[in-house]
């Protein structure tokens, strides 16, 4: 009897009582089922499953919800091409569009070998955040590359090195995700759409004269760019030109003009590639003439 | 009428859940970040705390004082509340998704909260009858919520200011923390006798 008390009568209410519940939790589950719009899962099953983030949703599934919602283009995926896109096209019974593609670009030009003035001599841990903490990091200029790789590490496509002590991107790997655009700590890498031709390899805001005291191949904001731009797509806004990619027609007329060769162009990138020596590559600004 | 309203104030106040019970300190230290986000876990905690005391003294004086297995509250409680939150997560997920997406993660995170298990089973200690014990409750849920949003204001504060690098993130908010609990200890001198 009173192992029956002690033993059976405890198990069995505490049974009774889970059991109960999730009866009431399966009945609720089919009762309460929320109908899942069949596209999500597709379209979830399509996209690459990376969860880079590069579209700006939290992962490939929100981006899928996203995308039926009608919140994301079919084309939002930065990783997928133009299979993928008109994969996804289908899905949704849309006209497909063209996959965009963006890449990154680390928008300085200040190599440490000959361009960009040092202040000190730094020796501390090889990450770009501890050297910023010291100083601002080893350079004179406040917005030039710190070069120590926190960009580096945050590509999961190992598209970025450090050349001449300034990171540069390798296209053809770059998907265009923008974790390195997080990870540096001079917020000087931008992503710019894959195609375009040209871009200011500069982000020093600073007047024209005190960007020549730091480097010497800093933007001075002297507005000839501006000027000779006929479609408009360059502004100097805050001593730095900035380029507007829907209004470039990649006419390359920016590169030819810029006194201090900091408007680059892609032939000139691919001529120079990303496996030349280190000397070919530092003097950018004899390549630029 | 005025029992209830005694018992609503020093379930708000004098018997804060957070400053002066300890309990849920954890959502309180984790979602404290911001007043929206801390809003938002007080409104989930609220809308559990409150169903889950009904259901659970339902539970204890329907089922396990008859059967003579009081000591089987914990782990009985434990189960109730876990389950009532998924069926309300699904519920709300149907009929309303408005405050279902506003409640977001917050909601299957009380799943583990002790301070919705701490009402349900305080509520057996001092004895409430069925209204005492939703209105407990809910009282002390709003309780709950009023320390999270003032402390949410703190902390926002807080991320201005430079504290030794030693104190930076939870240490100081745990010092802030503690000092606000000194502050809701005033409270204690409140007699309703």
């Amino acid at each position: 009897m009173e192992f029956i008390k002690e033993i059976i009568i405890p198990t069995l209410c505490l049974a009774v009582i889970g059991g109960i519940l999730g009866l009431a939790l399966a009945f609720a589950g089919a009762k309460f089922a929320v109908k899942v719009d069949k596209r999500i899962k597709k379209i979830t099953k399509v996209l690459p499953g990376a969860n880079c983030g590069g579209c700006g949703y939290t992962g490939c599934q929100a981006c899928a919800e996203a995308i039926v919602k009608g919140d994301a283009k079919v084309n939002a995926c930065t990783v997928a091409g133009d299979a993928m896109v008109a994969e996804i096209a289908e899905i949704m019974g849309v006209a497909p569009e063209k996959a965009i593609r963006i890449r990154a670009q680390v928008m300085c030009s200040g190599t440490h070998l000959n361009n960009a003035k040092k202040k000190y001599h730094y020796e501390g841990v090889k990450d770009c955040s501890a050297a910023v903490r010291m100083g601002g990091g080893d350079k004179v200029c406040p917005n030039g590359c710190v070069g120590l790789g926190s960009c580096v590490k945050s590509c999961v496509f190992d598209a970025i090195k450090i050349l001449n002590g300034i990171a540069a991107v390798d296209y053809d790997k770059c998907r265009g995700c923008g974790a390195c655009v997080a990870a540096c700590p001079k917020h000087i890498i931008r992503l710019i759409p894959y195609d375009s031709a040209h871009w200011v390899g500069c982000c020093s805001v600073d007047k024209g004269a005190v960007t020549r005291q730091f480097c010497d191949v800093g933007c001075i904001g002297c507005r000839k760019c501006e000027k000779v731009c006929e479609s408009g797509a360059i502004t100097v806004d805050g001593f730095i030109a900035s380029i507007d990619y829907s209004k470039c027609v990649d006419c390359g007329k920016c590169v030819d003009i810029c006194p201090r060769h900091i408007i680059w162009s892609r032939d000139q990138q691919d001529k120079i590639g990303l496996t030349v020596e280190p000397e070919d590559f530092i003097d950018n600004t004899k390549l630029n003439k | 009428m005025v029992d209830i309203l005694i018992l609503m104030f020093s379930a708000i106040l004098i018997e804060n859940y957070i400053f002066s019970k300890f309990l849920g300190i954890c959502p309180f230290l984790g979602v404290s970040d911001k007043p929206s986000t801390a809003v938002g876990m007080g409104f989930a905690v609220t809308f559990v705390m409150t169903i889950s005391s009904a259901v659970t003294y339902g539970v204890y004086y329907l089922v396990l004082e008859p059967l003579g297995v009081e000591y089987l509250q914990t782990i009985a409680f434990i189960l109730i509340i876990a389950a009532l939150v998924q069926f309300i997560e699904m519920f709300l997920r149907k009929y309303i998704p408005a405050l279902y997406s506003a409640l977001g993660i917050y909601l299957p995170l009380i799943t583990t909260n002790c301070a919705v298990l701490g009402a349900a089973m305080l509520n057996i200690q001092e004895g409430h009858n069925f209204i005492e014990s939703v209105v407990y409750g809910f009282s002390s849920a709003i309780g709950f919520t009023l320390a999270l949003v003032i402390f949410a204001g703190v902390r926002e504060r807080m991320a201005l200011s430079k504290p030794p690098k030693a104190f930076r993130g939870v240490p100081i908010a745990l010092v802030a923390a503690g000092l606000i609990a000194m502050a809701f200890s005033g409270f204690l001198g409140i007699s309703f006798n």
